[in-house]
């Protein structure tokens, strides 16, 4: 087993907003070992993103709050750094790709001044040497002309671009781990192939391990070694990739699975999972799922079910899982 | 050859909603400072370059391709939220581009446009009642308070997002919430054409799927029509009647969704469609098919774009600019080697 990297232990943040406390997520636990790369899917809303950022340390507070939970980086409990040794960690040993690129570059520096901050500060290269690097940066990424384009702002990118500017970023100072909060999302096919190809040079090169944020299930599929699937703030299932495609435990990954669109047939509607995502703010009680749930019990209603080992490696949080 | 040819063999110019001819946008480059003390010419970006398209009534046209090749740069032109280089754009066979101010305003209800960036098109300072109600107000679909309220709440619920979100601003929701809150507001004033850029990228595909059966239900209940441009080739395939592919700012291939996926005829729309990887960990991941560098838009060279990167490149492609023709079958290409 290769050293792990990161954990979570039971990992809770929540949001104190004007009409109430929202919990964005909820005991999540897992951990991720040097070189390997493990997929966070799930509902939209479900707390993916602020469990990255919760990793970051960019938990807006107020109104945000980790409330419970350690997050060990290398050993080390990140939430007990100050913010001068997290704002040295940031970037050069941990670098995250924001699910909204706009949300994270500047419109007022150019690309080559963005990317080249970090160059210089964590890199010590000159103002030259950065450029070069820059220039050779935007290539990897499949950005066409880069001597000329890096010089643009960002709003004369296009949305995938920006995407691949945000990447460039990350990828700058050699991470030893990345989070990429869907980070294919604005890429045709042929470039997001370019792209995983180059996260997976970095992952055999530097054995960079990754967290890997997407609701592209196709991508997961091939890119991931283990998943965790998150519904409402909780991890409802976790384990390797094969098994939670060829065996998945938990209700919500089986509809999860049946709702992918197929390329090789046109059917007038698709299936979504059926009734709607419940509230956050005022979930129900017992397994969030249980009013959308067709095997929901009289126990599903009252008590959270804990995530179990179901199978050696694989974890679900399911009544249904009681008895066995 | 292409548009007008298209059109009567396919239909009457009665119902065409929207029709494009020759569009074109090109971007200035101002480049470094170094090459301007050289006194080097200023660079031209070819985003959209020549392009032309036609959406009939309550119809569906996806559009795809590279990312970079033009495809929000139309979704903009077409919106008039930039003037093009040169090109006509029809609406209801009126020049939509000789619109003055205010005809432009009272016709931007009846062109709603989904950002690909949600993010940016949100204003973070209001509320989600205030995003959603305002347009409504503005164009008179509600009066009173309790009658925008109960528009929202409908809207909100069909989104997939409730109650307890409407007094809440654009930062405090997930990537996937504020997607959905900008389609939101593009159905708010009942608009006539949906331009969808990358819609429903953000989202799980349950979700994803409620979403494009809400599409499909506005569609056949008012008879809306959509452009619709995703990277998501299922998605595209499952909404779309027609689809048109994007290469570097020119269309190369056009057709009906089925012919198209079934039996893609361009060499960019093949190597497109063999890069999609599967939901199945068995399966053997995607073959990168296309070689070489991406192209550029900037001083593209004369002759099909794809040279360089395309394995039925022959001496000619160099030369000559494939034109788009009709193949049959309400279908058309543009490469000179089929
Ligand atoms: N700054 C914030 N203030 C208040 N609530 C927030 C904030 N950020 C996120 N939330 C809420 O926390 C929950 C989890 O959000 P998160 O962004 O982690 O979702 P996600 O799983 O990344 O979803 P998506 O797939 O749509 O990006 C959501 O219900 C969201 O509304
Ligand atoms: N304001 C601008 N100034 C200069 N160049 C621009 C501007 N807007 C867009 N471009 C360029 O035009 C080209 C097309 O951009 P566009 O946003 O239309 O691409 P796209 O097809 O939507 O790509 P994506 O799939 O990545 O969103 C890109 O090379 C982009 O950099
Ligand atoms: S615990 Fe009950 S309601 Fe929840 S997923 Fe399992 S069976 Fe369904
Ligand atoms: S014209 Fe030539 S280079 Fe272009 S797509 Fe056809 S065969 Fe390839
Ligand atoms: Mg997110
Ligand atoms: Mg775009």
């Amino acid at each position: 087993m290769a050293e792990t990297v990161l954990e979570l232990d039971d990992l809770t943040v929540r949001f104190r907003l004007r009409r109430g406390d929202l919990t964005a997520v909820n005991g999540v636990s897992f951990s991720i070992a040097r070189g390997e790369t493990f997929g966070l899917v799930g509902e939209s809303g479900s707390g993916k993103s602020v469990t990255a950022r919760a990793i970051m340390r960019l938990i807006p507070d107020p109104p945000g709050e980790i409330q419970r939970g350690r997050i060990l980086f290398e050993g080390d409990n990140i939430l007990e750094r100050s913010d001068a040794e997290m704002r040295a960690l940031r970037g050069r040993r941990i670098a995250m790709v924001f699910q909204e690129p706009m949300s994270a570059l500047n419109p007022v520096f150019t690309v080559c001044e963005q990317i080249s901050d970090a160059l210089r500060t964590n890199l010590g290269l000159t103002k030259q040497q950065a450029r070069e690097r820059v220039v050779e940066l935007l290539a990897l990424v499949g950005i066409p002309s880069p001597q000329q384009r890096v010089d643009s702002y960002v709003h004369e990118f296009s949305g995938g671009m920006r995407q691949r500017v945000m990447l460039a970023m990350a990828l700058s100072c050699n991470p030893g781990f990345l989070i990429a909060d869907e980070p294919t999302t604005a890429l045709d096919v042929t470039i997001q192939a370019t792209i995983l190809e180059l996260i997976t040079s970095m992952i055999d090169k530097l054995g960079m391990s990754l967290l890997f944020i997407t609701h592209n299930l196709g991508v997961v599929a091939h890119s991931c070694d283990t998943i965790g699937v998150m519904y409402a703030s909780h991890m409802v299932e976790r384990g390797k990739t094969r098994e939670i495609f060829a065996n998945p435990q938990h209700p919500y990954t089986v509809g999860l699975l049946n709702s992918i669109p197929r390329l090789d047939t046109q059917s007038k509607y698709l299936t979504p999972i059926q009734g709607s995502v419940c509230s956050m703010m005022d979930p129900p009680a017992g397994c969030k799922f249980h009013p959308r749930c067709t095997h929901a019990m009289d126990i599903c209603r009252q008590k959270n079910p804990e995530l179990k080992e179901v199978a050696p490696g694989h974890f679900a949080a399911c009544h249904l899982h009681d008895r066995g | 050859m292409t548009g007008a040819d298209a059109m009567t063999a396919s239909g009457s110019t009665a119902d065409m909603l929207l029709e494009v001819k020759g569009l074109t946008k090109h971007f200035r480059l101002n480049g470094d400072i170094y090459s301007k003390i050289a006194g080097e010419k200023t660079q031209l970006l070819k985003a959209v370059d020549g392009i032309d398209f036609h959406i009939r009534k309550g119809e569906t046209l996806g559009l795809v391709g590279e990312s970079g090749c033009g495809k929000s740069t139309t979704a903009r032109l077409v919106t008039r939220l930039i003037e093009p280089t040169a090109g006509e754009v029809r609406l209801k066979d009126e020049d939509l581009l000789a619109f003055s101010p205010t005809r432009m305003k009272e016709t931007r209800k009846d062109i709603q446009l989904v950002f690909q960036d949600p993010y940016s098109s949100l204003n973070p300072r209001k509320t989600i009642m205030h995003i959603l109600s305002r347009p409504m107000e503005i164009h008179g679909l509600a009066r009173t308070w309790a009658e925008k309220r109960e528009k929202v709440l409908d809207l909100l619920h069909r989104v997939g997002l409730s109650a307890e979100h409407i007094d809440r601003y654009p930062h405090e929701f997930s990537g996937g919430q504020r997607q959905r809150i900008a389609i939101a507001r593009a159905l708010s004033v009942d608009p006539e054409l949906v331009i969808g850029d990358e819609p429903v990228s953000a989202l799980d595909v349950s979700i994803q799927a409620q979403i494009l059966n809400l599409f499909r239900d506005l569609q056949e209940e008012f008879g809306l029509t959509y452009l619709f441009i995703a990277h998501d080739l299922s998605v595209i395939r499952h909404i779309s009647d027609r689809v048109a592919v994007m290469y570097v700012g020119k269309i190369v291939e056009t057709g009906p969704a089925a012919a198209l996926f079934e039996n893609p005829l361009h060499p960019y729309t093949k190597a497109l469609l063999s890069a999609v990887p599967e939901a199945d960990p068995d399966k053997a991941p995607p073959k990168l098919t296309l070689q070489g560098e991406v192209s550029t838009p900037i001083d593209p060279p004369p002759g099909c774009r794809l040279c360089g990167r395309c394995p039925r490149e022959t001496a000619i492609c160099a030369q000559t600019e494939p034109p788009l023709v009709d193949v049959g079958g309400d279908r058309q290409v543009a490469c000179h080697n089929l």
